[in-house]
């Protein structure tokens, strides 16, 4: 698939596959064409060009099947922060046409796994960055998704929580056989959780294949040193674009 | 069905939950109805218009309702920058359904303001001629409520962040208001303001809750009156609707 902003190319005509009950870690440097690629897998962005299946389903022809396909925790905060953690879940649940009784069995299942039943009547603004981040989580699950799309889902978050979430989703994976595309640039969650990597770079992927294939490619042992390798040392001088702005304006209104 | 209950209740439950912003946006109104309406009273009634309050009252509840409905579409902005409208936007559901259960529930949010300044108005020294008029009145508030609620998701269908806020706060809303007939009659105006109020869609939401509220007081007649607010609703639900479908999240 192809996407161009006007004259420029975010994503250079890159294919992959994701088989089912695969974790899959999708790696690049920022603005390295990640996001724009989660935003054509998920429907809001159409590709130029190409063509995009997911859990069978074209992404631009069959758009509500495969959001009910799929799951995602977005970079970004998602939740409202006036409603309880309770209320956000029933609205997803409701949203995705999950019936009643069943939506609540979810929601109760999924907040006990998340830990966060005792507080599920709490306003999420009162939430922690790591408890709402656990919300989204178990809200992402409620229609019990196929795939599940997380996006730089640990940033910000402590140790402890990140390792908790891992915990989650790699359960999940192999309980569920749920379908987990990742993207992070913390390097030891990769080598942790995930088989099967891509690493993308000025809209091209670079380098495709399991931990060890690449380890033997590129006769490294960290995937940290084949990341620098591929993608260079230099801080990239990325302008900052309208995702950018928004996450600047939010930090301004919450003050 | 069920979508657009769940985000009408949303809408709800937020505006419920912000007590500070609900008792806040009562400030204005009674402020406007203890200052003008007692202020010009008197010169009002000197000049042969009887009393200013009742002449008052129904366009400070359509001001009301305007400020609160425009404020409910523009909070899709807010929903964009801290992330909700995302959520929506990867949902199963058409963007038709999203829109209108956020505009249904920003119309009945305004409407409850209306009726707040209404009983507000009550205790100041309104009257009302016969509690039969109440109804009407209320369909009246709805549509206001409706037409505003659906120009506000328009705007913030086309704005990028709350930037242009202030443009039309000072170059839409206020106008919208002070040009309206929400403050004096529509008899005998020089041309040009003649011509404003007759474009401003507010005159006739004024006018008709003024026209259902005191017998006899409507200058258009309710029937042209209730044609005009059904057509610009439907405009602006039309316009709001094709604007936030296209709107990238």
């Amino acid at each position: 698939m192809v996407k161009k902003f006007g004259d420029f190319k975010a994503v250079d005509n890159i294919s992959f596959a994701v088989p089912e009950g695969e974790i899959f870690a999708f790696l690049g440097p920022n603005g390295a064409g990640k996001t724009t690629t989660i935003r054509m897998l998920t429907t809001l962005l159409h590709p130029t060009s190409g063509a995009i299946k997911i859990n069978g389903f074209e992404t631009v022809k069959n758009s509500d099947a495969v959001r009910r396909s799929f799951g995602i925790v977005f970079q970004d905060p998602s939740l409202d922060d006036e409603l309880t953690a309770w209320e956000n879940l029933e609205l997803h649940g409701v949203l995705y046409g999950v019936e009643k009784k069943l939506r609540h069995e979810r929601m109760e299942e999924l907040l006990k796994l998340v830990e966060l039943w005792d507080r599920k009547n709490e306003l999420v603004k009162n939430f922690s960055g790591g408890m709402k981040r656990r919300l989204e989580i178990a809200r992402g699950l409620i229609h019990h998704p196929k795939i599940f799309f997380l996006d730089e889902p640990t940033i910000g978050l402590d140790p402890q929580t990140r390792n908790h979430m891992w915990n989650y989703v790699k359960e999940l994976n192999q309980k569920e056989h749920i379908t987990v595309f990742f993207t992070t640039h913390y390097m030891e969650e990769v080598e942790k959780v995930a088989q099967k990597i891509a690493i993308i770079d000025y809209g091209k992927i670079v380098a495709q294949g399991t931990l060890e294939e690449l380890r033997a490619k590129y006769n490294k042992s960290s995937l940290e040193e084949i990341f620098l390798d591929l993608t260079g040392h230099d801080i990239r001088a990325a302008g900052a674009n309208a995702a950018d702005h928004m996450r600047a304006n939010r930090r301004h209104w919450r003050h | 069905m069920k979508t657009i209950y769940i985000l009408w209740l949303r809408q709800l439950k937020r505006h419920v939950r912000s007590r500070s912003r609900m008792i806040g946006s009562l400030g204005q109104p009674l402020l406007f109805l203890i200052a003008l309406g007692f202020g010009f009273g008197p010169i009002y009634q000197k000049a042969g218009g009887g009393s200013y309050i009742e002449f008052l009252a129904p366009g400070i509840m359509a001001m009301s309702i305007l400020f609160t409905a425009l404020f409910s579409g523009i909070e899709i902005i807010w929903d964009r920058q801290f992330g909700f409208l995302k959520e929506t936007m990867v949902a199963p559901v058409s963007r038709f359904k999203i829109m209108f259960g956020r505009t249904l529930g920003g119309a009945t949010v305004a409407i409850m303001q209306g009726v707040i300044v209404f009983i507000l108005s009550l205790i100041i020294g309104f009257h009302v001629q016969s509690f039969n008029l109440i109804l009407p009145a209320l369909i009246f508030m709805f549509l206001i409520a409706l037409m505003f609620a659906g120009l506000g998701t328009a705007i913030a269908s086309v704005l990028e962040d709350m930037q242009g806020f202030q443009l039309i706060m000072n170059f839409l809303v206020m106008p919208i208001f002070f040009l309206s007939g929400a403050l004096f009659p529509l008899n005998n105006l020089p041309p040009a303001i003649n011509f404003i109020t007759r474009i401003d869609p507010l005159t006739y939401g004024v006018d008709a809750l003024r026209g259902s509220l005191l017998l006899n007081a409507s200058h258009f007649g309710l029937l042209t009156d209730s044609l005009v607010l059904v057509i610009i609703v439907i405009v602006f639900l039309a316009v709001g609707s094709y604007l936030f479908s296209r709107m990238e999240a």
